[in-house]
């Protein structure tokens, strides 16, 4: 790993103003530390935000669960707010890696991250959830820009994330079981809008919805509306783990399965 | 540099530390605590965990300047007036360890798990909660086997010291 200046501010106000365009924001450290140590990422100076409370907690507002940027993956999964509301999105972040990689890394670390095969943002795609930051509202469709990239600028800071609580929704993982991210994850909700299914791992340019999926779980929310359903492979991955066929396959199957655990 | 002290194994520990050190070779290289482990240097293997502030961490993927002020615990902390943690006999008791590089990893995990599912673990509970500890020995049968063990047992060492 390479030198670096370390801050470690008490507010956001204060990380913002550390923040030039060779710093970098240090949350759970589960993606940036390991690219530092491989000296594929080198920063000039690291702006924790470990220790900006108004970071970190979880509330439910009405009909919505909030979730704050430096919330670790363990405290969502063990949430009684969160398994009330939204079952799914606390077995979701009880899925993530390994227990040690979810007593660090936290929801806004991987959200900012956008890594094409992360889980958080199948969720935040299909329930529709808003990314709060130091600046703006980003509804989830206008967050997600592509490969490790977001429509986050210089000087936003990932604040919160507000989830609406839908009617119903699961979501369904095949494991790497090498790397434990997603090799396909499929999240599907019901709400009073209508059917979303969003697909993460098989994507070439990252998380998507599949609206033929939600088409057709639209007229019926049962999996048997799945039975014959399919998807194209175009636009999907290939790699050494599976090829883009066989991640097509998967999406259906895991979105059948999906819509099933959501009873 | 910086100065970062914590509480390591129950007694102040400080020192001066350029910003890049990770909490491994705090405890590794200004502490001596070399029982934590480096296996890895893609934050996978575990060999490396330790609990701070009462959770299980990779201490290989976490900066000493981040955790000033924490509570650690390392392999080191657990075994009292020369007598072995429950779960560090179980692993003795079972044969759960041959080359025990990723041992003192394993115990930190298991203790953990233990502290957050209870004593009476199942064997699917615990090959699931060991995805983030690799051995290259074992092939993990007597490892889950130890864990159980040990699991049961600190239940036991739990209820004798409450009733003393
Ligand atoms: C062994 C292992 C297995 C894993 N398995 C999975 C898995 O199965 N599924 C999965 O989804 N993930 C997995 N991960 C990744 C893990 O979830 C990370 O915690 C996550 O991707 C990054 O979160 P972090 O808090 O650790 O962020 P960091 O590593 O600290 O930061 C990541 C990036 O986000 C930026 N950032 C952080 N916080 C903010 C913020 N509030 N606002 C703006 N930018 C911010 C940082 O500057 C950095 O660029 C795994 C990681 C490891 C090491
Ligand atoms: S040394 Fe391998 S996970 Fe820490
Ligand atoms: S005993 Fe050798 S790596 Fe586990």
């Amino acid at each position: 790993m390479y030198a670096f200046t370390y801050h470690q501010p008490n507010d956001v106000a204060a990380a913002v103003a550390l923040l030039d365009e060779d710093a970098k924001l240090l949350a759970g450290g589960q993606t940036l530390l390991p690219t530092m140590k491989q000296r594929l990422a080198s920063p000039a100076s690291i702006v924790d935000l470990g220790k900006i409370g108004e970071l970190s907690g979880i509330s439910r507002e009405g009909e919505t669960i909030v979730i704050g940027a430096m919330t670790r993956h363990a405290d969502v999964a063990a949430n009684a707010a969160v398994h009330q509301a939204i079952p799914a999105l606390a077995a979701l972040a009880g899925g993530i890696g390994d227990p040690h990689v979810r007593n660090r890394g936290t929801i806004g670390g991987s959200l900012a991250n956008n890594d094409p095969a992360a889980d958080y943002p199948a969720a935040v795609l299909a329930l529709g959830a808003t990314i709060v930051t130091n600046k703006r509202e980003l509804a989830a469709e206008a967050f997600f820009h592509g490969l490790f990239e977001t429509a986050l600028g210089e000087g936003e800071i990932i604040v919160k994330v507000r989830f609406p609580i839908p009617q119903k929704a699961a979501y369904q993982k095949f494991r790497n079981p090498a790397s434990r991210f997603a090799l396909v994850g499929v999240f599907v909700t019901q709400t009073k809008g209508g059917a979303r299914v969003a697909v993460t791992g098989a994507g070439a340019s990252g998380v998507f919805r599949v609206n033929a999926l939600e088409a057709a779980l639209g007229a019926s929310f049962a999996a048997a509306a799945l039975k014959d359903a399919t998807v194209p492979a175009e636009g999907l991955n290939t790699d050494m783990h599976a090829d883009a066929a066989y991640r097509a396959h998967l999406i259906v199957v895991l979105a059948r399965r999906a819509v099933a655990a959501a009873g | 540099m910086i100065h970062v002290s914590m509480i390591v194994n129950g007694k102040a520990a400080s020192a001066d530390v350029d910003s890049r050190t990770l909490l491994v070779q705090f405890l590794r290289e200004n502490l001596r605590l070399t029982g934590t482990h480096v296996g890895c240097d893609t934050s996978q293997c575990g060999a490396c965990v330790v609990h701070v502030d009462g959770r299980a961490i990779k201490s290989c993927t976490a900066l000493a300047v981040s955790l000033e002020g924490a509570e650690v615990t390392t392999i080191e902390g657990l075994a009292k007036g020369g007598k072995l943690h429950p779960m560090q006999q179980a692993f003795q008791d079972n044969h759960g360890l041959q080359c025990g590089f990723c041992t003192p990893g394993m115990i930190m995990s298991a203790i953990d798990m233990v502290n957050r599912k209870g004593s009476h673990l199942d064997e699917h509970t615990i090959r699931e909660e060991l995805d983030g500890n690799i051995c290259r020995c074992t092939g993990y049968h007597n490892i889950v086997k130890s864990v159980a063990q040990g699991a049961r047992e600190m239940a036991t060492a739990g209820a004798a010291k409450a009733a003393e």
